[in-house]
């Protein structure tokens, strides 16, 4: 068994886990980044839009200052984030976006002068200011009250996952890619690092550190449908989960986009529908101007989504092989427009789909996109539950998105909170001393062999791994999507209890041997489907529309009984059901709960008395 | 009526001492608007789950899925089914490592090309987080950007023919790599520096102008141009050095 230490430990590569790692080989520490895949293939590097940080260098956003960035992400959270927070990553971005273009990001700059920008298909002029020459640029983003997005043409999560992973070479930073973290490894009180399997042998490894950090991003993958990279399946989740004693902060918290492709579910921007096209349903009628008569398309992400699964749901589908969709029709923008402004869209379309927007409909439908919840830590990214383990980006309910988080704010937050998460850890390594138990460790790793040979041998079953993941996929999908309810979160939560007996039975039909594609998969299902039971059972227990989070039994947010976030545990090995349990979501207020000033205003206040604002049950 | 497919995919598995190199066929029905990625991935759930191949971003982003596709190295993820025959073979980039079947190293290859060309800003200055950002010229940091396109997916190495013949040649993805340094405001190193790195045969001297490279990248990024614009300033700075300047 090779056994590996290092100071810090890091469980993915990609913009918040190379953050935290520059910061504490900074300071002198060792650190070792786990992977999946070499770091430049994380997920990171598929964010195109941009990181919002108020530098307020372009006309546009003009007065722009952390204080408008906080209210922005306070309200877009619908007043589900912590607010101190939200304070620190809004007060922190724009020193972190000078820093990567220190270390060579390559930031798009003021180009002082007239030029013409498009809002709604219109066309309108603005102009640069000359002092502002070279500076960092930013573009328009929604949810946002000024220009507030820096970036880098089409492809800002890559540039800045490239200048990430050089300054990471520089620094002697090792990334372990094809390696994937199986287990922690932990007392109940401390974590001393993990076992994982190596991608390119199979063979279990052990990996011993002071500190170690979970940054292996969203789990989108656990729906049927997203717009994740394959590699954003949980797996890391899962370690925490099997621990029972470190939680999940609010896993109901999920959001949709209106508009993957079909199939493959590949983004295509929302600047589609901001510059003019239509969605159609299988008549090629359209539809959004009679449920939102005066936005339409336009109207906010969560919005459309839950119109366009409403009509897919009255029947106005278009089935396919991949199942239902809906369409997009850009064709009436034009050639130029489609191949000038909407040039990404066009080459998603053409490459991957074989159609001509120009000429043909695109295959569109509301596909799972971000994962506000996550390994809920504390303001300086230390997990709940075990010492010396830390949590940063989309892996992480720090909290500062609440139920619902903004274009461009995801992205920012990587490299924001991987600096100031990677600063406490280089403080907490400083005044810290570790003992390994060689006991503690053999154990783990006889369990994770003990689980590998059950799977290889079908000691307990063989079920089909693909088919029990289906299941699970398939009962998110239809439970605790974009419209929740009673019926169907407990429909869907029986589902997947009888799923996770299934995963207790999952046998290979291959034979394991090597870097078994299939093992790797097997190895993770069951506390995918725990994860699962998280967010059903979380959105069943909420009862109140939230962000994403949308009740058609309990349409108002509910201030009085749910200003707070849901803690889920997974306590007992035998358990079939988390274990829920609740915090306020925020200890410092700056703003009140109010009106987001867009969506709908339906409010339970605080102040409301307890048997007012019943609705539906 | 949708096509049958007939997919031979090349099959090895290093670490199983049964295990012996050859190709194995799959049939699959053809869906509208099919990928490799999902051809691939239905082959792996439905008929083999042992199958090894890398997919991440699956959206022609990330350069995870390189692979010799009916002889051209190319990305699996944005390969339409119906671009190509009812036969399509499928075999690992060459050059990189083999990890089994179509999986391939290309993280350990790409690591030691960040080293040796020392990937990154090289510069005395400190960053000052009070201070307003350096400027720069907007058209250079698209210029940059241009470059940094690069999703190492391999590609360009897999198809270079000096690359095939010889292991320590860097190849058309390091050559970029070093190209957008130089052409960076914020990188101190001299010309000089960078002649130490590719100013021989296992750099820009090595290239025999082949220009696969070019043909094959994913990313259509301006290799040729490089390559070009590398050799001109390695051949004046090698003429300065023979002439003491």
């Amino acid at each position: 068994m090779q056994t590996i230490y290092t100071d810090f430990l890091v469980v993915g590569a990609g913009l918040a886990g190379e953050r935290a790692a520059v910061q504490a080989a900074d300071a002198g520490f060792s650190v070792i980044c786990l992977s999946l895949v070499p770091a430049r293939r994380s997920h990171s590097s598929a964010a195109q839009g941009g990181m919002q940080a108020s530098l307020g260098n372009s006309v546009m956003g003009e007065g722009d200052c952390p204080d408008v960035h906080f209210e922005d992400t306070v309200k877009g959270s619908d007043w589900g984030c912590d607010q101190e927070v939200a304070r620190l990553f809004a007060d922190t971005a724009p020193i972190e976006m000078r820093r990567l273009a220190h270390w060579g990001v390559p930031w798009n700059r003021v180009v002082p002068g007239k030029s013409i920008y498009y809002k709604g298909g219109k066309q309108f002029e603005k102009i640069e200011a000359q002092e502002k020459e070279g500076l960092i640029m930013a573009r328009s983003f929604g949810g946002t009250a000024k220009w507030r997005t820096c970036y880098t043409s089409d492809g800002t999560g890559h540039a800045v996952m490239c200048t990430m992973d050089n300054r990471c070479a520089q620094m002697g930073v090792e990334v372990h890619d094809k390696t994937e973290a199986v287990a922690l490894i932990q007392d109940g009180e401390t974590c001393f690092g993990v076992v994982a399997r190596c991608l390119r042998t199979g063979e279990l490894r052990v990996y011993l550190s002071k500190a170690t950090m979970i940054a292996a991003g969203g789990f989108g993958r656990i729906y049927p449908n997203t717009t994740n990279a394959v590699i954003c399946d949980g797996g890391a989740h899962t370690m925490c989960v099997n621990t029972g004693v470190v939680p999940m902060g609010n896993m109901e918290a999920v959001q949709f986009h209106p508009t993957g492709i079909v199939p493959t579910d590949i983004l295509v921007t929302e600047g589609c529908r901001g510059d003019g096209g239509t969605l159609l349903d299988v008549n090629e009628k359209r539809f959004m101007h009679e449920y939102e008569p005066e936005k339409a398309e336009l109207a906010s992400r969560d919005v459309v989504s839950r119109w366009m699964t409403h009509h897919m749901r009255e029947g106005h589908g278009v089935k396919s092989p991949y199942g239902e969709h809906l369409w997009l029709d850009i064709r009436h923008l034009g050639e130029e427009h489609i191949t000038g402004k909407l040039r990404e869209v066009y080459e998603i379309c053409t490459s991957f789909l074989g159609v001509d927007p120009i000429h043909q409909l695109i295959p569109v439908r509301p596909t799972q996109h971000y994962s506000m919840g996550g390994i809920r830590t504390n303001k300086d990214g230390a997990a709940y539950g075990l010492k010396g383990l830390f949590a940063a980006g989309e892996a992480a309910c720090w909290d500062m998105h609440g139920f619902n988080r903004l274009g461009g704010n995801s992205l920012a937050e990587t490299v924001v909170a991987g600096g100031i998460v990677g600063r406490k850890i280089a403080e907490y390594l400083e005044g810290c001393e570790t003992e390994f138990k060689t006991s503690l460790i053999n154990d783990e790793v006889k369990k994770q062999q003990a689980r590998i040979d059950v799977l290889v041998s079908c000691a307990n079953g063989s079920e089909n791994v693909y088919k029990v993941r289906r299941v699970m996929q398939d009962a998110l999908h239809k439970g605790a999507n974009i419209f929740r309810n009673q019926e169907g979160l407990e429909t869907c939560v029986a589902e997947l209890q009888e799923a996770l007996v299934r995963a207790g039975k999952v046998g290979l039909r291959s034979d394991g041997k090597g870097v078994n594609p299939e093992l790797a998969v097997a190895l993770k299902l069951e506390g995918q489907v725990k994860m699962a039971l998280m967010v059903a059972y979380g959105a069943l227990q909420r009862t109140e529309s939230r962000g994403s989070h949308n009740r058609e039994d309990y349409t108002a947010r509910n201030d009085r009984d749910w200003l707070n976030r849901t803690l889920a545990y997974w306590k007992n090995e035998g358990d079939t059901l988390p274990t829920l349990e609740y915090e306020a979501a925020t200890e410092v207020v700056e703003i009140p709960p109010g009106d987001r000033g867009y969506g709908k205003s339906e409010i339970i206040s605080a102040d409301t008395p307890k048997d007012a604002g019943k609705k539906g049950k | 009526m949708s096509r049958l497919l007939k997919f031979n995919i090349f099959r090895y598995n290093p670490e199983d001492a049964q295990s012996e190199p050859h190709m194995q066929e799959f049939v699959l029905e053809e869906t509208d608007a099919m990928t490799l990625f999902i051809a691939l991935n239905r082959i792996r759930e439905e008929q083999d789950p042992s199958l090894q191949f890398d997919f991440c971003c699956r959206a022609g982003i990330c350069g995870s899925c390189g692979m010799v596709i009916n002889g051209r190295p190319g990305l699996a993820c944005h390969t339409k089914t119906k671009d190509l025959p009812g036969e399509i073979t499928l075999l690992p980039l060459p050059v990189f490592k083999l990890v089994g079947d179509l999986s391939v190293d290309t993280g350990s290859w790409f690591r030691e090309m960040y080293t040796k060309t020392e990937s990154w800003i090289h510069t005395e200055k400190e960053f000052d987080p009070e201070a307003l950002e350096e400027r720069m010229d907007n058209k250079d940091a698209v210029s940059i950007y241009e470059l940094e396109r690069c999703v190492e997916c391999g590609c360009c190495i897999a198809a270079c023919g000096t690359a095939r013949m010889r292991d320590d040649f860097l190849g058309a993805a390091a050559l970029n790599r070093v190209a957008r340094f130089l052409i960076d405001p914020r990188d101190q190193r001299s010309e000089k520096d960078y002649y130490e790195i590719i100013g021989n045969d296992m750099g820009i001297f090595g290239c025999m102008g082949l220009l696969a490279c070019e043909d094959v990248c994913p990313k259509h990024l301006p290799l040729q141009n490089q390559l070009g614009f590398l050799r001109r300033k390695m051949g004046i700075t090698s003429l300065k050095r023979l002439f003491g300047k």
